[in-house]
């Protein structure tokens, strides 16, 4: 079972490198990279799942953002309303709501799963081993209840810093940003 | 069925300082609000610039009926039941776009003109020596009985008789005068793309909620927390915090600054809350936009339009407006249990850019689907109607301040900003409407 996902990914990867010079290159600039990122990404969801928000705030730069569009035609989350437009303040004031005894809507607290998946490298800095990667997620949420899907793709863009890779910039685009929301997202997806 | 009454009686249901449970919660007062209340008063429907052109639409629901507000090419906006009178196909299902020249049906191609009249019937001679007559507005897409608008903010009413929208808004007028006279230009511009939340909770629940001053120290202490304290570690760091830190901070306002507030309520149910952000610092962006003002209105009306201090204008039923940061929610009843709201933004016309930037951030923290804030009124609301089903009393306390506010005219003042003096105002309109 653990090999055939493993396969399935790596042929995807081959298809697109002989139609995208741009995957090529990010190959070319190490056969590791795919790897690296997915186990990035991989290791993010894990984070989100346990609610471990220290180390959410270090998976960013100093400057890095979480940005979730309230619709795909969306260039910049700049000066237009966003689902999510948050720099490290910002996600440092929920966490500190999370973490307060009455933060009435989190009792019980709400629980996630994250699958992510379809990992593509867009390009590759081959000098700062910077990199652009698109992937898909679901997140599977529970709360009082009621089980809630959300579906849609990341766009992270990652610094290779000393302690490995940090977010500069992750752009969520949900499957339905634009429809009504059954209640509202207590945290990033 | 808490009222399943040949006779419907709703004074059994409202005192001065009470109201019954089944206001709430019974399926028949419901259909009573819906028939009573949504199909007959003024509904917000939309903003006109939100159909700049000739042939826009944007689609608004009014009661339970689908409505379509389009602006002609003779720059009339219409308000039309978007039903086509053939077989009752909708005749756009997009929430917003352009018709072009006429709308045309997807089933069968019938056309129609911008004001609902019928344009066209494909291979009409089908329909000679039949009742089928072109001129009849049966034929037609029918319009609003009603349609209207107060400073751009277009409303319609399903009933032909009542006020007129001015009379029928009254004091709660300067929600809009408020918003529109902010812009230098004195005119709002929507920013598309509204926020669409569904509460699990009746629609009178989130009214009430915008109005209760006693309530945010309580449900967004976390989040006034969380935001002071890091407010506090940019102060160490040498930063000034943007003023929407303090937005949220200014939840952890005490008891007794709330107590300082004041609400009035007005005829039809409408209601305002006294603002208590202070939203008016003497910061470079602020100056900027005083000296735009200063420009367009002269020092004295400045000081005049600046110095409104409003938190929430309630447009009874249906919106809830805050005026001074530009945008407004509008509330959908779906079922007793169940309300959508939708939320907008507006810019100020001829105001700086940090100025919107600074109601953004406003928005994005209060009113975006990510929200800190809402997120606990929200569960609040959920609480309140699950808890509204118990039998273990029937009645709902408006006490607070019962007997004590001043009344001017058809004015309610509060003696104080945490008197429930709105929640009782909203249920003597609301008995009258139902009756």
């Amino acid at each position: 079972m653990a090999k055939k996902p493993s396969r399935t990914r790596a042929a995807k990867s081959r298809t697109r490198a002989t139609k995208r010079p741009r995957a090529r290159r990010a190959r070319a600039a190490g056969g590791d990279s795919q790897r690296a990122v997915e186990q990035f990404l991989y290791r993010q969801a894990e984070i989100l799942d346990a609610r471990r928000w220290d180390e959410w705030l270090g998976l960013f730069t100093a400057d890095g953002r979480y940005w979730m569009p309230a619709s795909e035609e969306q260039t910049t989350g700049d000066g237009v309303p966003n689902i999510f437009f948050e720099d490290l303040d910002l996600m440092k004031v929920r966490v500190g709501r999370l973490g307060h005894p009455r933060a009435w809507s989190q009792q019980p607290p709400n629980r996630t799963s994250h699958i992510v998946s379809n990992v593509v490298i867009e390009r590759e800095d081959a000098k700062t081993g910077d990199i652009v990667v698109r992937s898909k997620f679901h997140v599977a949420e529970f709360r009082l209840d009621t089980l809630r899907h959300f579906l849609g793709r990341y766009r992270h863009h990652l610094k290779q810093t000393a302690s490995g890779y940090k977010i500069a910039l992750q752009r969520v685009d949900l499957v339905n940003a634009e429809g009504p929301f059954e209640y509202v997202l207590q945290y990033w997806l | 069925m808490l009222v399943r009454n040949e006779e419907f009686d709703v004074k059994g249901l409202v005192e001065p300082d009470r109201v019954h449970r089944a206001c709430y919660v019974d399926p028949d007062v419901f259909e009573r609000e819906i028939e009573r209340i949504f199909h007959r008063t003024w509904i917000y429907v939309g903003h006109e610039s939100q159909v700049k052109q000739p042939g826009d639409y944007y689609v608004a629901q009014i009661g339970r009926q689908p409505m379509v507000m389009v602006r002609g090419p003779d720059r009339r906006i219409h308000v039309l039941f978007n039903r086509c009178p053939h077989r009752g196909n909708m005749l756009v299902s997009a929430r917003g776009g352009n018709i072009g020249e006429a709308f045309t049906c997807s089933y069968h191609s019938w056309r129609f003109n911008h004001d609902g009249s019928l344009a066209s019937v494909p291979v009409g001679k089908g329909y000679d020596r039949t009742r089928f007559d072109k001129k009849n507005p049966e034929f037609s897409m029918k319009p609003a009985a009603r349609t209207a608008a107060y400073r751009g903010f277009v409303f319609a009413s399903l009933a032909e008789d009542g006020p007129d929208l001015v009379t029928f808004l009254g004091g709660a007028k300067q929600a809009f005068d408020d918003m529109c006279d902010r812009a230098p230009e004195g005119e709002v511009e929507i920013v598309p793309n509204c926020f669409r939340i569904i509460q699990k909770s009746n629609w009178k629940i989130f009214l009430e909620n915008q109005l209760d001053a006693v309530h945010p120290s309580v449900t967004h202490e976390s989040t006034g927390r969380a935001a002071a304290d890091v407010e506090n570690e940019m102060k160490s760091r040498g930063e000034a915090p943007p003023l929407s830190y303090h937005m949220l901070s200014a939840f952890l306002t005490p008891f007794e600054k709330w107590d300082a507030l004041q609400t009035l309520g007005y005829p039809y149910g409408h209601c305002v809350l006294q603002g208590y952000m202070g939203l008016r610092p003497q910061d470079p962006d602020t100056l900027e936009y005083e000296a735009a003002m200063h420009k367009h209105y002269g020092k004295a009306r400045t000081e005049e339009i600046l110095n409104v201090n409003i938190h929430h204008v309630l447009v009874y039923p249906c919106l809830s407006v805050q005026s001074p940061l530009q945008q407004l929610r509008a509330v959908r009843p779906l079922a007793p249990d169940r309300t959508l709201t939708e939320i907008w933004h507006f810019r100020l016309k001829g105001a700086p850019e940090p100025i919107y930037r600074r109601a953004l951030a406003y928005y994005y923290l209060v009113n975006s689907p990510s929200t800190m804030v809402n997120a606990d009124d929200l569960h609040n609301f959920w609480k309140c109607h699950e808890g509204l089903r118990a039998q273990a009393q029937d009645w709902v306390s408006f006490h607070r301040n019962a007997g004590q506010d001043p009344v001017e005219g058809v004015v309610v003042t509060s003696v104080t900003g945490m008197s429930e003096a709105p929640m009782r105002n909203m249920f003597r309109a609301w008995a009258e409407y139902l009756a």
